[in-house]
């Protein structure tokens, strides 16, 4: 979870032949399959299959694997793989909508100080660096902790820990392009400084604060889980992943594993599958830094 | 060590806790503005369930004694003041001052990071060797996969799965707490075998970005000219490795540890709570599940400041260890 780690994580990914890059193409094939998966299971499986999530059977509790649960059952016989589809779907909704409410802000801040420059610049990076300074999750459980856990206090919780690194790379994307010579022709072409920020930076910025939305979209899953894993997030009768394990804790001390196993699995396997293709789209958008992938 | 070196650290660390002192300031006057903006009454936190039967009179008189009737910004320079002296207020779901809350509880999650730090750093090292001597190797593959998926994997979780795995089939190590219930005095042996697992948890929550990291900077210094002419001169690939590539490459790293504290503060938040520590970070979780503000305030007050700490001594580290980094251009 190295989002706004320092630079040196930029450093070169080194080529290792024709060996290396077979195994970076399985890699994006492997990971963008995943994500289709993903994207298909959490938009297909709850209008087109029939079944109950909170269907309740309790003749049929904490059920091992087997051919009919493949994920067994919970303490209330409810199917597992139904309830990680449920919550992976709550799960990436959540981080999806923190993940773009964070990209908005960040890219608006970020903007307004690669843009404008000056003291308006220094200041907003100072409270951006000031911001940065309180570890997020701890942030985060403040916020929820004053505003009651719920679905938009998560939200509003994750955005707010998370539009620091989106600013951070918009303003330097700002900053490297104010000097190209077609900013310069829109500027001495009469354009006000309005329309140059809309018109000429924003467009030109769009990819790189797409991609930081991509990669911060595992982020805020994993926000959101830790955060229902503390009792701080969605509440309990909601199924994400987070709520899925910590309703888990009961069963997996009683000696049944696969009600904690799975969920964290769902988490883990989105995760490197965004970070996997978002890793091979940076490379395209931006081939002579070729960096590592990165969480 | 020439004292020019030693006095310019000096200057970035006062210019640094100059810089220091804004931060903190506006990080509580934010606290305070968020918890003015919430929907959350501090008197009714107070008196818990006694509230709900109280009239407005009461609660009105309640809300002068407790000062919070004032605006937040008068809170604020209220709580500045006398944190200043060291009192931050009264805990309420501890029923104790704040102060004496975090002094009894911090002990226990320095022991904690510091243990998990001491098993992650060789740990890491060793796999991060391991992985860059030979690139694109199976044994690289397998270390950098298991990286990126540990990485991914959420801490809470693996704390889980271990209690599933050592306390319940194995049966050898205790799931949670710092000594037995049955026991009531603190031993060390007690608190070492309670200590293992979650400090074992944590090295491995902040294993991946340390193994990779030696692993790019190992990598890195092996295709570098000191290396090749180490190689040139017929050192051993052993003397190479550790006396040539390691040194170049683990120090940037090293470097790094104080500015991963955030990372290690949310770690510690979600180990402590899962096994019981009674740390500091899991009275995080109790004071928010609470609404317990004083304590709120302080424990995010302190994290900040550790955060700010971790920073400075990254890069004096980095200054000290680097000769071309001037202190002055930091």
């Amino acid at each position: 979870m190295t989002c706004d780690a320092p630079a040196a994580q930029e450093t070169v990914w080194r080529s290792y032949g024709t060996k290396g890059r077979s195994t970076r193409t399985l890699r994006v094939r492997t990971s963008a399959v995943l994500v289709a998966a993903t994207v298909l299971a959490v938009l297909l499986v709850p209008p087109l299959v029939r079944l109950d999530q909170q269907a309740v059977d309790l003749a049929a509790k904490l059920l091992p694997p087997s051919r009919s649960h493949p994920f067994g059952t919970d303490d209330l016989g409810r199917d597992l793989l139904l309830r990680c589809v449920y919550g992976l779907r709550v799960s990436l909704l959540v981080g999806a909508a923190a993940a773009v409410t964070a990209t908005v802000v960040g890219t608006a801040v970020g903007a307004t100080a690669g843009a404008l420059g000056g003291w308006i610049d220094r200041g907003i990076m100072r409270l951006v660096d000031t911001v940065s300074s309180v570890p997020h999750l701890l942030l985060g459980i403040f916020v929820v902790a004053m505003f009651r856990p719920g679905v938009w206090p998560v939200i509003v919780s994750v955005a707010l820990t998370h539009w620091l690194s989106t600013a951070r790379i918009v303003r330097a994307e700002v900053l490297s392009l104010r000097s190209r010579p077609y900013i310069d022709a829109a500027v001495s072409g009469g354009a006000s400084r309005w329309r140059v920020a809309v018109r000429h930076l924003l467009p030109a910025v769009l990819p790189q604060a797409a991609l930081a939305a991509v990669l911060m979209v595992p982020h805020a899953m994993w926000h959101e889980s830790a955060l229902s894993f503390l009792g701080l997030g969605l509440p309990t009768h909601t199924a994400s992943l987070g709520t899925l394990i910590q309703g888990a804790r009961g069963s997996l001390l009683a000696g049944q594993w696969w009600p904690t196993l799975f969920p964290g699995l769902f988490v883990i396997v989105p995760t490197l599958a965004i970070a996997g293709l978002a890793g091979a789209w940076r490379e395209r958008i931006n081939p002579r830094r070729r960096s590592e992938l990165m969480l | 060590m020439t004292s020019p070196l030693w006095g310019a650290m000096a200057r970035l660390a006062g210019r640094r806790l100059l810089f220091a002192v804004p931060v903190l300031l506006v990080v509580t006057f934010g606290v305070f503005a968020i918890a003015a903006a919430s929907p959350f009454d501090p008197v009714k936190a107070y008196a818990g369930a006694a509230a709900l039967g109280a009239d407005e009179q009461t609660l009105d008189r309640l809300r002068a004694n407790l000062g919070v009737d004032q605006p937040f910004t008068a809170r604020w320079w209220h709580w500045l003041t006398s944190a200043l002296s060291g009192d931050f207020g009264e805990s309420s779901v501890m029923r104790q001052p704040v102060a004496q809350v975090v002094g009894e509880r911090l002990v226990w999650s320095a022991l904690l990071c510091t243990v998990a730090f001491a098993a992650a750093v060789p740990a890491g090292t060793v796999l991060g060797v391991l992985a860059a001597r030979r690139p694109g190797s199976v044994l690289d593959r397998a270390v950098t996969s298991l990286a990126y998926s540990l990485e991914a994997a959420p801490v809470f979780w693996l704390a889980l799965l271990a209690i599933w795995l050592f306390s319940l089939r194995m049966g050898v190590l205790p799931a949670g707490g710092l000594t037995d219930t049955a026991s009531e005095r603190v031993t060390a042996g007690q608190v070492a075998s309670h200590l293992v697992l979650p400090a074992g948890v944590l090295a491995v929550s902040q294993l991946p970005w340390f193994t990779l990291y030696v692993r790019q900077g190992v990598g890195d210094a092996l295709a570098e000219d000191p290396v090749r002419g180490a190689r040139a001169r017929g050192l051993s690939e052993r003397a190479v490795l550790l006396g040539h590539a390691l040194r170049s490459g683990l120090l940037p790293v090293l470097t790094l540890v104080g500015s991963r504290v955030p990372e290690l503060i949310t770690g510690a938040l979600l180990v402590e709570s899962v096994f019981s520590w009674p740390g500091i970070a899991a009275a995080t979780v109790e004071a928010a599940t609470a609404v317990d503000f004083p304590l709120l305030a302080a424990l995010t007050t302190l994290a900040t400041a550790a955060v700010l700490v971790g920073n400075l001594l990254a890069d004096l580290l980095y200054g000290l260890f680097d000769p071309r980094v001037k202190f002055s251009d930091m």
